[in-house]
């Protein structure tokens, strides 16, 4: 009798956790939805934004998040790619190895702020980038690097080494086995790991407001020749993103409907990463039905 | 009664008149060290072509680590000393091109790996990797080694389903398949029937019997019914030590060391 309770005890303060969990969710979630999301409009989400005026939009910082998170993508992905191949399928057990593996984890434990700051002075300083979309992208990298990587490596390995084993002796080399075995099967894992990484990128604003700055300089949308400093694709021009606008608002809005702005930008920053990560989950899904031939 | 107490002096081991026997791979001397323990002592062993040879012994005796030593799959696991003899070359050898060898020597392993493919790229995969593109060939090929498995019936018209849709029985013969269509020359499998119910076991037995027309089977296998039902010849591992090598009904009759007598009788193991 005693063991049944202790267990019917576990259970209900078990569930009542999860349910404290779910519920903390539910509120922050349907808190900023509820007031944000009748401010947002299409003139809301495609206008210029306005400094003192009220009627802004957000149409250029949503398209810098959209843009700096692909950039983002480009340059952290086949970096992580290479280096989770390599741990997990090359490392051997060595001070090189270890090296590399510690390198990650520091780089995964670096306050955002701290690698925005370091990117401001690496890049924007000493280098002379200037704040620019590149000079984010390549502090969100940083910030991206080592969770893709890890994410990589553990796809990788969840594949069971019979697969390998598979490969090899039908005389296939070890990177074709790679290659064509082993990165089919984990890539559903790999996907769900870039997309949910994309929602926390989206999100960033700390590595950000030191790198690729804090104004939404006036692009012009009929312009998509790079090096125009006016082309909405200038790797050059500063480029304040949602999460980064969001913040400025509340810390030095002057306009009149700031309160507004904000609500509204935080509902779409919270949209997008909801889609991010339902997206992820059904991707993943697909993926793994299509690469794997199961109906 | 301990299981350290045979004399490993006490030895029976089949020797092939070269002039009656066509031999399909020859070890000797060969020693398996996995890190400082010595897991291999003495493997001296000669393998006739077309025909069944199982390798038994209990857990740990050293039979696996022996078979997987065949096509140099200890390579990264392992240190592997001594000759492999197989068609006047020692694949045991650093220059031996391991990825060409294993086309040669094909393994089956012990839980069923078929690919995360569709079964049809399960047997195509490897060959299109090979470089072999013709459409009508390959579909040959498939139906061909999907028969000589014994599989074709079942999954003829399921070829695009996924291979983990079959029954685990079905997912080893799809193994199996897929390892003969790279026409080897010999076929090692390890305990391939060890996860399986009884019916796909004889169903794999069968298939095995029927193979070796065409094919040098060498099969570790830790059941002594399996071994005496579908081999030639049997070899007793025991700690390492390879103690007799003989016909399989010798073996399970008339053994002549200690050791296989105990083990076959079911004294330890």
């Amino acid at each position: 009798m005693k063991t049944k309770l202790q267990n019917n005890i576990a259970i209900t303060v078990i569930r009542v956790i999860a349910a404290l969990v779910v519920l903390i969710l539910a509120f922050l979630l349907g808190d900023i939805l509820i007031s944000g999301i009748p401010h947002i409009s299409w003139h809301f989400l495609t206008a210029a934004s306005q400094s003192f005026t009220s009627g802004g939009g957000i149409g250029v910082q949503l398209f810098n998040s959209i843009y700096l998170l692909l950039l983002t993508l480009i340059i952290s992905f086949p970096i992580s790619l290479g280096a989770g191949i390599f741990l997990s399928e090359y490392a051997p057990k060595n001070i090189f190895t270890a090296t590399v593996r510690m390198a990650i984890e520091v780089l995964s434990s670096l306050p955002s702020v701290v690698v925005g700051l370091f990117g401001f002075l690496l890049f924007v300083v000493q280098m002379d980038m200037g704040f620019s979309i590149l000079s984010g992208a390549i502090a969100l990298t940083f910030f991206n690097l080592p969770l893709l990587t890890r994410n990589i490596e553990e796809s990788l390995r969840a594949v069971p080494d019979l697969q390998r084993e598979a490969g090899l002796s039908l005389g296939l080399s070890k990177w074709k086995t790679v290659t064509k075995v082993i990165l089919p099967e984990a890539l559903p894992g790999i996907v769900t790991g870039v997309v949910l990484g994309a929602g926390r990128v989206f999100g960033e604003a700390a590595a950000l407001i030191y790198t690729a700055g804090q104004s939404a300089t006036n692009i012009n949308f009929g312009n998509w020749n790079p090096f125009n400093s006016t082309s909405p694709l200038n790797l050059m021009r500063p480029a304040e993103t949602l999460a980064v606008h969001i913040w400025k608002i509340n810390s030095e809005g002057v306009m009149p409907d700031a309160a507004a702005v904000s609500a509204g930008s935080s509902a779409v920053l919270i949209i997008a990463v909801l889609i991010f990560n339902f997206s992820a989950r059904v991707i993943g899904n697909q993926l793994y039905r299509k690469l794997t031939a199961t109906k | 009664m301990g299981i350290n107490k045979y004399d490993f002096n006490e030895k029976n081991i089949l020797k092939f008149d070269s002039n009656e026997h066509e031999l399909a791979i020859v070890t000797k001397n060969l020693q398996v060290f996995y890190g400082d323990n010595h897991a291999l002592f003495d493997g001296d062993l000669e393998f006739e072509r077309y025909k069944i040879t199982s390798l038994i012994g209990a857990s740990g005796s050293g039979k696996s680590t022996y078979l997987r030593s065949l096509n140099r799959m200890n390579d990264n696991v392992a240190r592997v000393e001594g000759e492999i003899q197989y068609r006047g070359l020692n694949v045991n050898s650093k220059k031996i091109n391991v990825y060409e060898m294993r086309k040669h020597i094909g393994m089956v392993f012990q839980r069923p790996n078929p690919f995360s493919k569709s079964i049809r790229e399960n047997i195509t995969f490897a060959l299109k990797e090979q470089g072999l593109k013709n459409k009508k060939k390959l579909e040959e090929i498939v139906e061909t080694s999907l028969k000589d498995a014994a599989l074709w019936d079942e999954v003829k018209d399921d070829l695009d389903k996924s291979a983990w849709s079959l029954s685990g029985g079905q997912q080893q013969r799809l193994c199996i398949a897929r390892t003969i269509a790279m026409k080897p020359d010999i076929l090692l499998l390890d305990e391939p029937a060890s996860a399986l119910d009884p019916i796909s076991t004889s169903k794999i037995e069968e298939t095995l019997v029927e193979l070796k027309k065409r094919y040098t089977i060498i099969i570790v296998t830790h059941n002594m019914q399996q071994a005496s039902r579908i081999s030639d010849y049997t070899a007793f591992f025991h700690l390492g030590h390879i103690l007799e090598y003989d016909k399989t009904k010798h073996i399970f009759t008339t053994p002549k060391v200690t050791a296989t007598n105990d083990y076959i009788s079911g004294n330890f193991g």
